[in-house]
């Protein structure tokens, strides 16, 4: 019907002009991407001439000395550690609230529901100040109680401030996916003769399973990805980092260093798990995506 | 009865854990921000002192504070405006016309979402690099390169921190528009066809009007966001430098928290929090619709 209005060439050009931006666009992307693999295995003269000469060999020193020199492994073992901590906590904490939260009637239900609502409102970096102070005044309590401060640089406080600064989002995300249910899934369970807690875990969470997965996809991204709090409650310079924080310090030290290979390498090592997770999901991401759009 | 009892004792087992997790790490700081901006508090001395606006006074008078306001509403009013025309085109582009490799272009559109903003930062020091950067490199093809372009100096640091975010934030958006415009009925245009109307009018007569509820949250949420994403991006690229030329509102808040001025950075807060607010108030107002049905 189009062929009918448009001439045949007029048509091939604006497809052509379609592909040509489309295509522009994906290389703006693909490139800088590739580019810091292929920079990872670049020996550090190679640096310093063109930007865009292929590697001349697989310089894998620049990983060994990443893991080892600058302790990107150390680094690595404590975000898998913070990211699957918070993650547990966050799922053992928001589904049975957001299952409660969108199925029963009980006096300050709908308060509390709006309340985890304006959460959605409340950006963590905006309050990460009063929860490092905080943090910090617990400490100084608890140094004169038991001689000794453990609520900052500690990798389990940060997992629980993941989990709960992900509350939020998490509730409103599965109750969305609990107000679709019908009330007879329920209902034939207490007939059969299930509590309360066995109809929830037995029945409700095994049929909620897509939204748990999107939840985990989501919250590892951010979980795994984060910086400033993790900067911020883990500030001393000898105690525990995360990945991202221990690669920030690296960059900012080597501007002056010049230590590229180790940079890139370190770069690789946090990009590697997430690109290798999205392509795996990359379905379950894309259309979780519809049903969790609000996500800034 | 005994029922009833046992529904209460299983409901606060439920929902008491994120509660009170809610309240500790969420509802507490968030008061404590406004509190805190009226009282004088330091990292050296133990007492509070309670000052009333005199945070606020000083904030005022504060051209440091004023200039980092400026670059964030800078930023958020630009990265808006290119991200969400590209994402719209794009997405209405990629939905209406049969495209090959269409999951091939979501696919790699929707890459720099995944990546950490660690990881943005530093691919785009090796783009904005001045002597054999990527940029540079491939502008040298077209004019001399005896004075490389300085993209992080005081004149182009904002420009090329607009770059970064738009290129972190489009695909996102893109395939999220994808979603929602596939859901018009192919009906429409057809009948609109057969009227004579052409790409663009449907474009915005038919797609833009139907999907506006949508567009219209996401818009709120983008500016939201976008408050925090200046924040992510200046720490992790610039530090707010050369010279707090890039500095935006929170990440000055941040560093008055690092020079140990809490009540201060705390008042700076209290700004943020109401600015967020005002805005996202401001365009519900402007991009209010009669919401149309298909």
């Amino acid at each position: 019907m189009k062929k009918e209005k448009h001439t045949d060439s007029t048509e091939r050009l604006y497809k052509f002009f379609i592909y040509f931006v489309l295509i522009m666009l994906a290389i703006t992307i693909l490139v800088p991407v590739a580019w810091v693999f292929l920079a990872s295995i670049k020996e550090n003269s190679e640096f310093y001439g063109n930007p865009w000469t292929m590697p001349k060999g697989f310089y894998w020193q620049n990983f060994v000395d990443a893991w080892n020199m600058a302790k990107m492994g150390d680094y690595m073992i404590n975000s898998v550690i913070v990211t699957a901590l918070a993650l547990a906590l966050l799922l053992l904490v928001a589904l049975p609230a957001a299952y409660c939260l969108a199925r029963f009637q009980f006096r300050g239900s709908k308060f509390l529901n709006t309340l985890f609502m304006a959460g959605l409102f409340i950006n963590v970096n905006y309050i990460v100040v009063p929860i490092f102070l905080m943090l910090k005044d617990g400490d100084v309590w608890l140094k004169k109680i038991a001689g000794q401060g453990f609520l900052l640089n500690n990798i389990v406080v940060l997992a629980v401030v993941y989990a709960s600064t992900a509350l939020p989002f998490t509730i409103y995300l599965l109750s969305g996916y609990f107000q679709t249910l019908a009330h007879d899934y329920e209902e034939a369970a207490y007939i059969d003769g299930a509590g309360y807690n066995t109809t929830m875990w037995k029945i409700i969470f095994p049929m909620a399973r897509p939204s748990i997965i999107t939840v985990i996809l989501f919250n590892f991204l951010s979980f795994w990805n984060e910086y400033i709090i993790s900067m911020t409650l883990m500030s001393s310079a000898k105690g525990p980092k995360t990945l991202p924080v221990g690669l920030l310090n690296l960059m900012q030290a080597q501007q002056s260093a010049a230590q590229y290979g180790i940079m890139y390498a370190g770069l690789v090592v946090i990009m590697l798990p997430t690109l290798i997770l999205y392509i795996c999901v990359q379905n379950k991401l894309t259309q979780g995506m519809a049903a969790g759009g609000l996500k800034g | 009865m005994k029922n009833s009892k046992r529904r209460s004792g299983f409901l606060a087992v439920c929902i008491a854990p994120a509660v009170i997790l809610f309240f500790i790490f969420m509802i507490l700081p968030t008061l404590n921000v406004f509190r805190m901006s009226l009282y004088e508090k330091g990292a050296y001395s133990p007492t509070e002192t309670f000052v009333g606006l005199k945070n606020f006074q000083v904030l005022l008078n504060d051209s440091n504070f004023i200039r980092s306001m400026q670059n964030m509403i800078l930023l958020i009013v630009t990265v808006t405006i290119i991200t969400f025309a590209f994402a719209l085109i794009f997405a209405g582009i990629l939905t209406r016309e049969k495209i090959k490799g269409q999951n091939f272009f979501r696919i790699v559109f929707y890459i720099p979402n995944i990546l950490s903003i660690v990881v943005i930062a530093g691919i785009f020091s090796a783009i904005y690099k001045p002597e054999n950067g990527m940029l540079n490199s491939i502008i040298g093809l077209f004019r001399d390169m005896t004075d490389p372009i300085l993209w992080k100096s005081e004149s182009l640091v904002m420009v090329s921190l607009i770059i970064a975010m738009v290129w972190q934030a489009i695909g996102y958006y893109m395939v999220m528009y994808m979603a929602s415009m596939s859901s018009v009925p192919e009906s429409l245009y057809e009948s609109s066809n057969l009227d004579g109307a052409g790409r663009l009018s449907q474009f915005f007569q038919i797609t833009i009007p139907l999907i506006w509820t949508n567009i219209r949250t996401t818009l709120t949420f983008f500016i939201i966001s976008t408050i925090n994403m200046t924040f992510l991006f200046v720490k992790a690229m610039t530090s707010g430098g050369p010279n707090g030329a890039s500095e935006v509102a929170l990440s000055y808040m941040y560093g008055q928290k690092d020079a140990g001025l809490y009540g201060y950075s705390m008042a700076i807060g209290v700004i943020i929090f109401l600015f967020s607010f005002a805005l996202s108030a401001m365009v519900n107002k402007v991009t209010d619709r009669e919401p149309l049905e298909f």
